[in-house]
């Protein structure tokens, strides 16, 4: 404290009032153009996208308001229905088996493992590739004619038949494979870096106990985990939600549009279909799926922090 | 003791099962980048006779070749190379400039803290959330009147506008811990705005500067909404290239190529990854999370 004391007086003499004024204006100077383009870019296109999907835009933007009917068409539309039904098959198992293998993963590298590093490095590189690089990868070694199927027949079991990429039943499955393979790496560091923020003196205690390892990992660790299984869920169904690389390069939303997405759906009406206030309401029930996930967890968010 | 023995007695089966696990999903996630790199020197014929994860019978490079100088990618037939250029004219500028800004953005939001700034890194916030869905159809109208679209200038614009939430919250999240007093004693000394950044927070930025550069690199290089909507066709950026390489619909489908373009397309971030892994990793973590 007192060394603050003895250094005041002189510096203090320098400044003049305009430099004070200065002072208390640049922060608000220097945050101001990002709060400008933040409030249009951000807020107020999406009140603009609102506004389309009231409206018959065709190619063009144009504001003739038809009230809810591009909503009703959007319910009545076969390839919405599907590609909202596509979204829910293919979040669901992405989620599911991401959280899976990442806990799984998490806890087996977390033995002391010789070698964890290069094993995580492994795991993880997905996560540095394109959607569009993965797409192509599996496009290739699901294609039935020379990809995996003939490589199982090369094997001896020649009835095998693996043909998803086009089955239209079973196309959306291969989005889950190819979405897990990228993702689940990271699900995993995500539990990773839980683990190690776990006191070891619980885990400590329960050992003396004389509880079993299994029992201690389901009943103790698991629980205090339960924090980045939530924010798990938020990313990987925020990456499910806006998944729209993926499904384009690697099925381009068929065979037909079996395997079509939301977001896929919103691109081909908006840009190349011409249905710009039907492709407007289609991102707009994107945005009602994300908030339906993130307002509840924002809220539990706040409520524990305010308990806390 | 008791404990030490009873993890001596899981180091035989138990452990051996670990490690049986780790190195089979090791396998699972090699296996398709191994598949790529001997597809991509294969030749065509190499392909139909021999199976996904056969070496090639000869390793030649016609197909890299191609995929750089002369594969079809829709209308033209010059390869991805000019593309390859096109993401670096987009990347660079995008990366240094949102990071710039949001280093001082996060400064100011953590250490010049005024009324409303709080409410207004929140409003950011959900910028981080938003589904880039919700922006298309005006940010197109908007690139219009401005005389950018299909330029390459206008991705830049439009990486950078929605680039900023993620890197001001990067740089908040890391300067939020740095103590106040220090910043407060500058003050008192006199020094301004950007003296005490340039002295003392600048000096202490490089982890956080690495994060956000990597972060940015990584989804701006691979991104391709913002790119397949807004390019034209000088300014495609090699993510829609490629897919326009891959799902071109003429003559014989050459897998060799394709994979020779897709190495080429994800080789810079993979470098990165491999270089700075730790502040990939770091990042996303960071930016998910927090996000």
């Amino acid at each position: 404290m007192p060394v603050t004391h003895t250094n005041t007086p002189a510096p203090l003499a320098s400044t003049t009032p305009w430099q004070d004024k200065m002072q208390v204006w640049l922060p608000k100077l220097i945050l101001s153009p990002t709060i400008v383009v933040t409030l249009i870019c951000v807020y107020g296109f999406v009140i603009w996208t609102g506004l389309l999907s009231f409206t018959k835009s065709r190619f063009l933007p144009q504001f003739d308001f038809v009230g809810w009917r591009q909503y009703e068409r959007l319910l009545n539309n076969d390839r919405w229905i599907t590609a909202c039904e596509n979204l829910l098959i293919f979040g669901g198992l992405f989620i599911a088996i991401c959280l899976l293998i990442g806990v799984l993963l998490a806890i087996f590298l977390d033995q002391k493992i010789q070698q964890e590093g290069m094993i995580r490095t492994i795991y993880l590189y997905p996560m540095a590739l394109s959607f569009i690089v993965t797409g192509t990868a599996w496009k290739w070694i699901l294609n039935p004619g020379l990809g995996l199927e003939n490589l199982v027949h090369q094997m001896g079991f020649t009835d095998f038949k693996f043909d998803w990429l086009v089955n239209s039943d079973m196309a959306v499955y291969t989005l889950v494979i190819a979405a897990v393979w990228q993702s689940s790496g990271f699900v995993m560091a995500l539990f990773l870096a839980g683990l190690r923020g776990i006191d070891s003196s619980i885990i400590n205690a329960a050992q003396i106990d004389g509880a079993s390892k299994p029992r201690i990992y389901w009943s103790i660790i698991l629980p205090c985990l339960r924090p980045v299984f939530f924010s798990a869920i938020i990313i990987l169904s925020h990456l499910a939600i806006k998944s729209f690389d993926l499904v384009t390069a690697l099925t381009s939303g068929g065979p037909g549009y079996s395997s079509d997405l939301p977001a896929l759906f919103m691109y081909s009406h908006s840009f190349t279909r011409g249905q710009m206030g039907l492709g407007a309401a289609s991102a707009i029930m994107m945005l009602a799926g994300i908030l339906a996930i993130l307002v509840p967890y924002l809220y539990s968010e706040l409520r524990g922090k305010r308990n806390a | 003791m008791h404990s030490s023995s009873t993890s001596q007695g899981e180091n035989g089966l138990g452990r051996w099962l670990i490690y049986g696990v780790l190195a089979l999903m090791a396998l699972v996630y090699l296996l398709p980048l191994f598949v790529m790199l001997v597809t991509s020197f294969k030749t065509g014929t190499d392909i139909r006779t021999g199976s996904l994860i056969s070496l090639p019978q000869e390793w030649v490079t016609d197909s890299w070749q191609a995929a750089w100088g002369t594969a079809c990618t829709g209308v033209t037939c010059d390869g991805i190379k000019g593309y390859f250029w096109n993401s670096i004219k987009m990347v660079v500028p995008a990366v240094l400039i949102s990071t710039f800004i949001g280093a001082f953005n996060g400064y100011v939001i953590s250490k010049w803290r005024f009324k409303g700034s709080d409410l207004f890194f929140s409003l950011m916030l959900f910028g981080c959330f938003l589904p880039f869905q919700l922006v298309l159809l005006p940010m197109a109208a908007m690139l219009g009147k401005l005389g950018l679209a299909n330029t390459t200038t206008g991705l830049v614009l439009v990486h950078v506008i929605y680039g900023v939430a993620f890197t001001t919250l990067f740089f908040r999240n890391y300067y939020i811990n740095v103590p106040d007093e220090l910043v407060k004693a500058a003050k008192l000394d006199g020094a301004g705005f950007f003296t005490i950044f340039w002295a003392i927070l600048l000096p202490i930025s490089k982890p956080i500067i690495m994060v956000t550069i990597i972060w940015q690199f990584t989804s701006i290089w691979n991104d391709f909404l913002f790119g397949v909507v807004y390019s034209g066709a000088d300014s495609q950026p090699i993510t829609v290239a490629l897919n326009n390489l891959v799902n071109t619909s003429t003559g014989v489908k050459a897998y060799n190529v394709d994979m020779a373009a897709a190495i080429i397309a994800a080789l810079p971030t993979l470098f990165v990854y491999f270089v700075a892994g730790k502040y990939f990793v770091r990042g996303l973590t960071a930016g998910s999370v927090k996000g």
